[in-house]
């Protein structure tokens, strides 16, 4: 194809997404828009993957049989949200191995409060409140997003979503209710969790390079600064609502603009995380590393088991 | 040669009286870990009541770039619908 054509075909194709026509696997797409879903769509399967890993730490270890439930119940629907999203990534013509071996070579990224740890039960709480509560804004605007089987993905996992929240916060609601050690373990919890929690949504706008071309690709549909303050704006006043301060002496309603005015977020500790300095980093990856590596026999002895039924059906058969 | 799960489509009635759809896709040794695998990962909250797991390599899917000549020849055919044919308004229902 020569370089005008492409153009060509490149301005046919803004202009379907542009009237909200959705791309599916098979059409044509600029290399780029391949690229960019193939690098985002999996670094979300892998956040819920590496996601499952610091509330698995608290399953044997959960307080109640209905909080071990929900627990086990909200971890096996971030597995599922993963392979959803796996699934969808597939479609853009890479393997599951390969996305796995960007995982593991650190190539790929995920999430980064995912390297924070998990030290009381109360971080069940502060993770299903304020980690997924982050999420869902996140995730909301990409039912709508213009690859297919993403938005398809997104639309199933955001249904599934709002239970992860509400456990999360329910578990902080009864902290908050019992006794003194145990307000003090939430309080605690969210102490930790939520800066952390704030840089979840992304650089600022003016640090933050894929914002354009992800808004016309609807990727995007609004900045990291306006999903922040989305977040802040709904998340303080459950604060208030079971007695828990937001760890942040500057945080003010401001009457004029409407929005919760905060301070400063330390975006030196964001990018120390993101380049696998967290506290965490390295336990994850080992994690994930040797749970594929030592199932490896299993999958083999799966396809093995797998072929040799087939050749018998063949045998009968004949 | 190392071989690698191949991928399965998954298709799901979510009730009885309702065609099967297209929920998504998984991968799996064998039909039956595939049709393990979908009721684990599609129908975790009562989504269905039967469940077709396909290998996708069976699967044949149009081209796009020939949706020209494979959908267009329909547009052109008005007389296939109903509101094409002028009857008189004392007819009512038809």
């Amino acid at each position: 194809m020569s370089e005008k054509e492409i153009k060509n075909l490149e301005q046919i194709f803004e202009a379907r997404i542009a009237r909200d026509e959705k791309i599916e696997p098979k059409d044509w797409m600029p290399e780029k828009y391949r690229q960019t879903h193939i690098r985002q769509i999996s670094q979300h399967a892998h956040s819920e993957v590496v996601g499952m890993l610091p509330e698995g730490n608290w399953i044997t270890r959960a307080p109640s049989l209905r909080r071990k439930a929900a627990l086990l119940a909200k971890i096996q629907d971030e597995a599922g949200h993963g392979l959803y999203l796996y699934s969808a990534c597939e479609t853009l013509g890479i393997s599951r191995d390969e996305l796995y071996e960007q995982l593991h070579s650190g190539k790929a990224k995920y999430s980064s409060i995912f390297n924070y740890p998990t030290i009381t039960w109360a971080d069940m709480g502060a993770i299903g409140w304020l980690v997924d509560g982050a999420a869902i804004i996140n995730q909301v605007p990409l039912c709508n997003t213009s690859f297919g089987p993403y938005a398809r993905a997104m639309v199933r996992v955001c249904k599934e979503e709002s239970f992860h929240q509400r456990q999360g916060y329910e578990i902080m609601l009864t902290l908050c209710r019992g006794s003194e050690e145990q307000k003090a373990m939430a309080q605690d919890a969210l102490n930790r969790w939520w800066w952390p929690s704030l840089m979840m949504l992304g650089p600022t706008d003016a640090e933050s390079v894929h914002t354009e071309q992800s808004m016309k690709w609807k990727l995007k549909r609004k900045s990291n600064d306006e999903l922040r303050q989305q977040f802040i704006d709904q998340t303080v006043p459950q604060a208030e609502l079971i007695g828990l301060t937001i760890p942040d002496p500057d945080l003010k309603f401001n009457k004029e603009t409407g929005h919760y005015d905060f301070g400063e977020i330390d975006w030196d500790e964001f990018w120390q995380v993101v380049k696998g300095h967290g506290p965490c980093n390295k336990e994850r990856m080992s994690a994930r590393v040797n749970a594929w590596n030592n199932g490896e026999w299993v999958r083999d002895a799966a396809m093995a088991h797998a072929e040799k039924n087939e050749k018998r059906k063949v045998a009968k058969a004949s | 040669m190392k071989k690698n799960w191949p991928l399965w489509e998954i298709f799901v009635r979510s009730k009885n009286g309702l065609e099967h759809r297209h929920f998504g896709s998984l991968h799996a040794a064998d039909a039956e870990m595939a049709m393990e695998n979908a009721r684990d990962v599609y129908t975790r909250r009562n989504e269905g009541v039967s469940i077709w797991v396909v290998e996708s390599k069976y699967i044949t899917a149009s081209n796009p770039e020939h949706n020209g000549e494979m959908f267009e020849p329909a547009q052109d055919k008005v007389y296939r619908h109903p509101t094409f044919y002028d009857l008189p308004d004392e007819v009512k229902h038809m």
